[in-house]
């Protein structure tokens, strides 16, 4: 198992999920991230990529094996309880309130504790200027890019130690995506642990420690972005040999 | 007449400013523009779109290619312009009815009947379908044969799409990516002249993404053509052998994939100068 001198923030085993009775999308799934790190999980379609994130952050029931966060079990628990735990989760799509402002979308983020608002907006403007200068601007008559940025520093109000992000570069233009991947970056410096999973793999496995390719609920192969995107096999299987860079 | 590879040869000698002619366009748009209030998603004035080749449609998010992908096929209207399809007018036609006449679009925003099968969904994509006529549904022998042909070829269609274990399951039971998958795969029933593909792969996995390629060329192997929206640049540079750029609604640029990318205006609005850089490597 992990030999790391810390044990991990966050541990996922053995877990078997699904929506459907007696359908199981994962099919006894592992996964740990430590304190700082960032973990990228790459797959086929319907490989279960999100159901994992959604699995631990409790959109959906784990039926056997168990999540923890720092030792303690979490398993099942309602993502509110787990926000404030200090779990952030950025779902794929439709993740800002078009019809309200950015300040109101950021506002959404800290109902759990309003009195930290302004100072945990400050943070949000310092890390993305753009949404301190348009604070008043809807965020329906965003850009795509702007959204995302939107999505995740709601995610952030809360101040997580944890940020789960599920395909962050979806849809967008690839100037767009690498200012996204970047951004990432920034914000697992300042400390989050982040958990993503992407599509975009060839920048995802630039950017994390670790990553995981995930096949049919199970865990295919695991290690650092450098040697995933090199292995033949991972190439072949999951990556393509179009994106040569 | 063209021979079958006109799609691929034109783009050596067709001129690479924005709206220039090609020698058999099989689209032809001309002064359209659509206004939301006091925005103008789309105002392009005059584009063509060679017969039997692959055009990719780029821009950054927001420049209204979609907007553009949907006044083109009717389900908008445009507030002035002019378009026509092989030749025919097509204002004010009707979705259902320019699918008809040939051509045949997917959405970004996946539309698949979620209370289907996954195998339903696709033979619905069929076109004249003689048991669909309520006279000859009552004699089976009439439209069995046909049938049996269309269940055939849906399901080489799902093998090829990695979606066969699927046949049988309710199409809301796919992931994100499945569901993007069966809605291109649904368009191939159609046996579309033109198929428009609004951003077919965003969320598809690289190695099947890579694969899919082929049935793309496939299609202009077969004489068609095909206009699709994307944002992954290994694949336009792969397939397309024609390149147009929108930003701000207007075609800024086109030309084949290789000169477009190396434009410096197309860099700075849509690809940015770190494109081609590895981001492991910075400030690490």
């Amino acid at each position: 198992m992990d030999s790391t001198a810390n044990s991990p923030l966050v541990s996922a085993k053995d877990l078997v999920a699904g929506y459907l009775p007696g359908i199981n999308i994962l099919n006894g799934c592992n996964l740990h991230a430590g304190k700082g790190e960032l973990v990228g999980i790459i797959g086929p379609n319907g490989a279960g990529k999100s159901t994992l994130l959604k699995a631990l952050f409790g959109l959906v029931k784990v039926r056997e094996g168990n999540v923890s966060l720092s030792g303690e079990e979490i398993t099942n628990l309602r993502a509110d309880q787990l926000v404030a735990r200090g779990i952030g989760f950025v779902p794929q799509s439709n993740n800002v309130f078009p019809s309200l402002t950015i300040e109101e979308n950021l506002q959404m983020g800290a109902f759990q504790s309003p009195r930290q608002f302004s100072d945990r907006f400050d943070f949000v403007a310092e890390l993305f200027p753009t949404l301190g200068i348009r604070r008043k601007q809807r965020a329906g008559s965003l850009s795509g890019g702007e959204r995302q940025m939107v999505a995740m520093g709601r995610a952030l109000m809360m101040n997580p130690s944890v940020l789960l992000l599920d395909e962050p570069s979806a849809g967008l233009s690839p100037a767009l995506q690498d200012e996204v991947f970047v951004r990432v970056r920034e914000i697992n410096k300042i400390g989050v642990t982040v958990i993503m999973v992407e599509q975009n793999a060839r920048r995802c496995l630039q950017i994390v420690d670790r990553g995981y390719v995930l096949d049919q609920g199970k865990n295919a192969y695991e290690g650092t972005g450098k040697s995933l995107s090199n292995d033949p096999k991972v190439i072949e299987l999951y990556l393509g040999t179009l994106a040569k860079k | 007449m063209q021979e079958h590879n006109s799609g691929r040869s034109f783009a050596s000698t067709a001129g690479q400013t924005p709206g220039s002619s090609k020698p058999d366009p099989i689209l032809i748009a001309d002064n359209i523009v659509r206004r939301f209030g006091g925005l103008t998603a789309v105002n392009v004035e005059h584009l063509e779109i060679q017969r039997g080749s692959i055009t990719a449609l780029i821009g950054p998010n927001g420049a209204g290619k979609t907007t553009f992908f949907n006044l083109l096929t009717g389900y908008d209207s445009p507030n002035s312009g002019t378009w026509s399809f092989n030749g025919k007018a097509l204002n004010g036609i009707p979705p259902h009815k320019v699918a008809r006449l040939g051509m045949v679009r997917t959405f970004q925003l996946t539309k698949a009947l979620y209370r289907l099968t996954v195998l339903e969904n696709m033979l619905l994509g069929a076109k004249q379908q003689k048991g669909e006529s309520v006279l000859f549904s009552v004699f089976p022998w009439i439209w069995r044969a046909q049938e049996e042909a269309i269940r055939v070829k849906a399901v080489s269609i799902l093998k090829n799409f990695k979606l066969i274990e699927k046949q049988d399951d309710f199409a809301a039971a796919l992931s994100g990516g499945q569901r993007k998958l069966l809605e291109m795969a649904r368009a191939l029933m159609v046996e579309p002249e033109m198929v428009m593909l609004d951003e077919p792969m965003a969320g598809v996995n690289p190695a099947l993404k890579q694969s899919l390629l082929e049935h793309i060329k496939e299609l202009r192997n077969e004489g068609k053509t095909v206009l699709f929206v994307e944002h992954d640049m290994d694949m336009v540079h792969e397939i397309s052998d024609w390149v147009i750029v929108m930003a701000q609604g207007q075609i800024i640029a086109e030309g084949t994939p290789a000169t477009v990318m190396g434009n410096a205006q197309v860099i700075e609005a849509y690809l940015g100068a770190h494109h081609d850089a590895d981001l492991s490597s910075e400030g690490a």
